[in-house]
């Protein structure tokens, strides 16, 4: 039976759940952008009382509410997909993933959908004090389903505070705190929050850029205004965001090195690594690793990399084939060849097995406790066991290589511009007069979704084979439900996403164009 | 607190929000009806606007039990999402289009005109009810699904590593064949429908609609009446799945859920209290023409009778996600639930949902003291 793997129904289940995360965040970083600057916006209302700031609010408080509907009705099927699509996942680390989503239901979303509706219909029918309040709620809402859902991923990438109970099978919390205050989820939260702040103000520059170069008298006062909050906001967020984004790059050196040598197209390491700005790596075509002793054409930044892994000028990265081979740490601890956690890990699940049996059959107390000592000890590896292959254990370079690329490219990108924006406006050059500086707004706000897109597919490529790391393997988390199923549901998201796409992106230009 | 207090209490929790669900399921009930109701454009758009208010509180509701259920039950939240993937998925794509429906339909640049969308409003309003109710009698019913653990264990063949499987390839389709299902099903249908009816007169201020709305309520609370008790009588002869407390083992108990109403005698008293409030909310609704408050006690009726059978569909040693496929793969709450630390966690989190109730109420009391009309809709800056 060794070749009825169905390995159609595991890739089906990956791009259906890829398909529906990528469209749930094509909305989720304007909410989290667009919230706070619209709520800056009527906090300047609220202090002023002036009109004029009520009517900027209510613009783009028009354009936010377009965009949360779409982030709302694509992030159900997420929920869902966990059980539908992993639900051998979701049952093995259930008892502790299950929670965070919990959480940001109770926590979240009930704040969000609540105030956001006093938000839209309340603007005659509250007071000014709690009017505000509301919308800094929905945006702290958002921001905070943000915080629970990354605690998740971050538990993913990163397993804390659990332990295996070879009884129930599966894992088990034994630290709240040490899951909701992960030191990964942290940067992650910093990261991606901030990063999205970014994606607000791009579009708030952008929407504001088109109403110069189109010369609209009514909108002039607006984007003007607009303009300069957005570009402040842009550009200590995009600062923030290469702060956090090497924060976060440090942690992946320390919890999953091979997401960074995947990222870095890091073939054999070493001591005194250099950073690559850009080589040549074929995007569609994993390279040969075990040959190849780099990427060709490379251009790089010495010592660049130890730095950003280990904080120290010549510290020791480690590549594809130093972690597959198994290779030393600076402190001293060694760190197995794959084909030796391989092979712990088929020791951990045969002793599980055997445990059981066991147990089911009522064995003496001696041999179960001698049972569970081999399963401790090579639990570590668990997940190793179902690997069939080492080549499995290194994702698909070329996407993280360049995904990487791209995003830390664009953000370098939005420092300078956010930050050229701001210097003119302080020397007062007549921005509104720049049209190559307008058309630039413009073309910088799809670089902003694909920058934060990037950022996903490097966090999740990196992280295959894995859903968790070194513990559960994709082929050992799906759902048995045939691959025909799974492509019919694909098709069908794909199909409905795209249209509600397209309905939302007509009328949301059509909204702009109408204006004030 | 003990381990079995807390899954107690934790199936308190989820089944609180499961009949909070269908109390919230006015919403759905209301679109269906926005067509007939409604008797021109102007009237259409008040109603959907005032369903249109509320919708992201009933989808939020049903996020959280997916939530909850999760961090609770894991095991029967991989289990009926798992296996039962056709029957979910229906109900996730209508709730999808719902989501997107009431804000495009009505705005400039909406490449697919009005009609498509309150066409999705409609679909999901039969459908979310119909199958959510369904997913409910298979508590009692029996799904054909299939749990063994030792799957994951057999790494050589990767997709016959799932622990929980469906018997067929239905993927949770076949439980629609089932008579007592549909039942079930169509018995929430005209519930969610009785209970638009009932939201509409009290939340649009329109003499037409609310006189409509009034003789509409007759046929439609007659016929969920009639669903309802044949169900309930149907609940109490039928055969029950019964755990025993210290195997675990599940064997078929005669007269099981007339058993837990018995034993569990409050919870008899309560669901009695709630079919008593839901019936006066229609009599009165239906006798006086002024009274438009029938949503509160037909509310808060709903909440407590569904709230009542899912207590007897999981307390007192009572499977509450039985398999007709294998016996022993039957869910209860305790094999399905998480351990005690995370049950114990989360009831300290659980601690805050009063205060996340009292913020709601709050904000929609202040929201709706002005109710809508037609009129109000035209001038509005935020309407669908
Ligand atoms: C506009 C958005 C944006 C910008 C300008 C940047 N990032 Fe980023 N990045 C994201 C948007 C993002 C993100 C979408 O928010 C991700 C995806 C997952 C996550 O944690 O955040 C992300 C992930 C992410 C990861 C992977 C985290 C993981 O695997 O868990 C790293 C290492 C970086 N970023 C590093 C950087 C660096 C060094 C940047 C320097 C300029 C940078 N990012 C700019
Ligand atoms: C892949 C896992 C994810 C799941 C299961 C998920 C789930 C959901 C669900 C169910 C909703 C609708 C909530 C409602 O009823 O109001 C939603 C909306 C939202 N989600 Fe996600 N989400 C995921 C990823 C993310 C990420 C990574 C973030 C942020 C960092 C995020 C932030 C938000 C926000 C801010 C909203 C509010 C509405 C909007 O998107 O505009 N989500 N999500
Ligand atoms: C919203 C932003 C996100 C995007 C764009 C995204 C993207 C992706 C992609 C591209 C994959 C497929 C990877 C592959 O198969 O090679 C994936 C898989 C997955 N992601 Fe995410 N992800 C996001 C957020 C999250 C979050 C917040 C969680 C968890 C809380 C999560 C959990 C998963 C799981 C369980 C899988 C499937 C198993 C696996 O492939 O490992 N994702 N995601």
């Amino acid at each position: 039976m060794l070749l009825t793997i169905d390995y159609a129904a595991i890739d089906w289940a990956r791009a259906q759940f890829a398909l529906t995360a990528i469209y749930h965040w094509l909305f989720v970083p304007l909410t989290l952008g667009l919230g706070l600057i619209m709520s800056i916006m009527e906090t300047l209302y609220y202090r002023s009382g002036d009109a004029f700031w009520r009517r900027v609010t209510q613009f783009w408080q028009r354009l936010f509410g377009i965009n949360f509907a779409m982030g709302v009705a694509t992030g159900i099927i997420l929920e869902f997909e966990f059980g539908t699509n992993w639900s051998n996942y979701s049952w093995f680390v259930g008892d502790i993933f299950g929670a965070p989503l919990a959480i940001e239901g109770i926590v979240a979303f009930f704040m969000e959908s609540t105030f956001v509706a006093v938000m839209y219909f309340g603007w005659d029918k509250v007071s000014k004090r709690f009017h505000l309040a509301s919308t800094w709620l929905t945006w702290l809402g958002a921001t905070i389903s943000a915080w629970w859902i990354l605690v998740a991923n971050s538990w993913m990438q990163m397993p804390v505070g659990c332990q295996f109970n070879p009884d129930t099978m599966r894992n088990e919390m034994t630290s709240f705190l040490d899951v909701a205050l992960s030191p990964f989820a942290i940067d992650k939260f910093l990261h991606t929050v901030i990063s999205s702040w970014i994606v607000g103000a791009a579009f708030v520059v952008a929407v504001s850029a088109w109403y110069l170069l189109k010369k609209r008298k009514d909108e002039h006062q607006l984007a003007v205004k607009s303009l300069r909050i957005a570009a402040i906001i842009g550009l200590c967020a995009s600062v923030g965001a290469a702060i956090t984004g090497d924060e976060s790059a440090y942690k992946i050196a320390e919890v999953q090195p091979m997401k960074l040598a995947a990222m870095e197209a890091l073939y054999n390491g070493g001591n005194d690594q250099s950073l690559t700005a850009v080589a040549w790596v074929n995007p569609f075509k994993q390279p040969d690793y075990q040959q190849a002793s780099g990427a060709p054409m490379r251009l790089a930044i010495p010592h660049g990399l130890s730095i950003l892994a280990t904080r120290s000028l010549n510290g020791f990265v480690p590549g594809v084939n130093d972690i597959l081979n198994g290779y030393t740490r600076a402190d001293g601890t060694v760190e197995p060849s794959a084909s030796e956690k391989m092979e712990r890990g088929r020791i951990a699940i045969q002793t599980l097995a055997d445990y059981r049996q066991a147990k089911s059959e009522g064995a003496d107390e001696a041999t179960l406790n001698s049972q569970l000592s081999t399963l401790n000890s090579n639990m570590p590896y668990f997940g190793y066991g179902f690997i069939k292959d080492e080549a499995e254990l290194v994702p698909f370079i070329p996407v993280n290589f360049w995904a990487f690329r791209i995003m830390v490219g664009l953000g370098t990108l939005f420092i300078l511009f956010f930050a050229f924006v701001l210097y003119l406006d302080w020397r007062k050059k007549d921005i509104p007069a720049m049209k190559w500086l307008l058309w630039t707004a413009i073309v910088l706000l799809p670089c902003a979704y694909i920058c934060s897109e990037s950022g996903w597919l490097v966090a999740e490529f990196g992280r295959q084979p894995w859903t968790i790391q070194d513990m559960l393997p994709i082929s050992a988390s799906v759902s048995d439900i045939g691959s025909t199923a799974v492509a019919t549901t694909f098709w069908l998201f794909l199909v409905l996403f795209t249209t509600m796409l397209a309905v939302e992106i007509s009328i949301m230009l059509k909204q702009i164009k109408k204006g004030i | 607190m003990s381990y079995v207090f807390l899954q107690q209490y934790w199936w308190l929790l989820v089944s609180l929000l499961g009949g909070l669900l269908v109390f919230m399921m006015f919403v759905q009930g209301g679109n269906t009806l926005i067509y007939t109701l409604g008797a021109d454009d102007d009237q259409r758009r008040a109603l959907i606007n005032s369903t249109g208010r509320k919708w992201e509180l009933t989808f939020t509701t049903l996020v959280t039990f997916g939530g909850a259920a999760f961090a609770a039950f894991p095991l029967f939240y991989s289990t009926s999402f798992g296996s039962a993937y056709w029957l979910w998925m229906l109900i996730l794509v209508t709730f999808v289009v719902q989501a997107v429906s009431y804000e495009f339909q009505h705005k400039q640049g909406n490449l697919l005109g009005a009609r498509p969308f309150r066409f999705c409003l409609l679909l999901n309003g039969l459908l979310g009810p119909l199958l959510i109710g369904g997913a409910v009698a298979t508590f009692f019913e029996g799904s054909n699904f299939l749990i063994a653990k030792g799957n994951m264990l057999s790494p050589d063949e990767p997709l016959d590593m799932a622990v929980s499987t469906w018997a067929n390839a239905t993927h949770g389709l076949d439980a629609l064949l089932s008579p007592w299902v549909l039942v079930l099903g169509f018995a929430v249908v005209f519930l969610t429908r009785c209970l638009g009816l009932l939201y509409f007169m009290n939340n649009v201020e329109n003499e037409d609609i609310r006189s409509r709305a009034s003789v509409r309520l007759v046929g439609q609370a007659v016929a969920f009446l009639i669903l309802f008790v044949s169900y309930l009588v149907h609940l109490l002869l039928k055969d029950g799945y019964a755990a025993n407390p210290v195997t675990g083992v599940i064997s078929i108990e005669p007269y099981k859920y007339l058993h837990n109403l018995l034993t569990l005698w409050p919870l008899a008293i309560v669901l009695l209290i709630g079919v008593v409030l839901v019936l006066y909310a229609f009599w009165r609704t239906i006798r006086s023409k002024n009274y438009i408050g029938g949503i509160w006690p037909a509310g808060v009726g709903t909440v407590l009778v569904v709230w009542m059978l899912l207590l007897l569909a999981g307390l007192n040693n009572t499977a509450f996600y039985p398999s007709n496929a294998d016996l022993q793969s039957s869910l209860t709450i305790t094999n399905a639930s998480s351990s005690e630390f995370t049950l114990r966690t989360m009831a300290y989190v659980s601690l805050l949902i009063p205060f996340v109730l009292t913020y709601i109420a709050y904000a929609w009391h202040s929201l709706d003291k002005k109710k809508i009309t037609p009129e109000e809709i035209k001038t509005s800056d935020h309407t669908y």
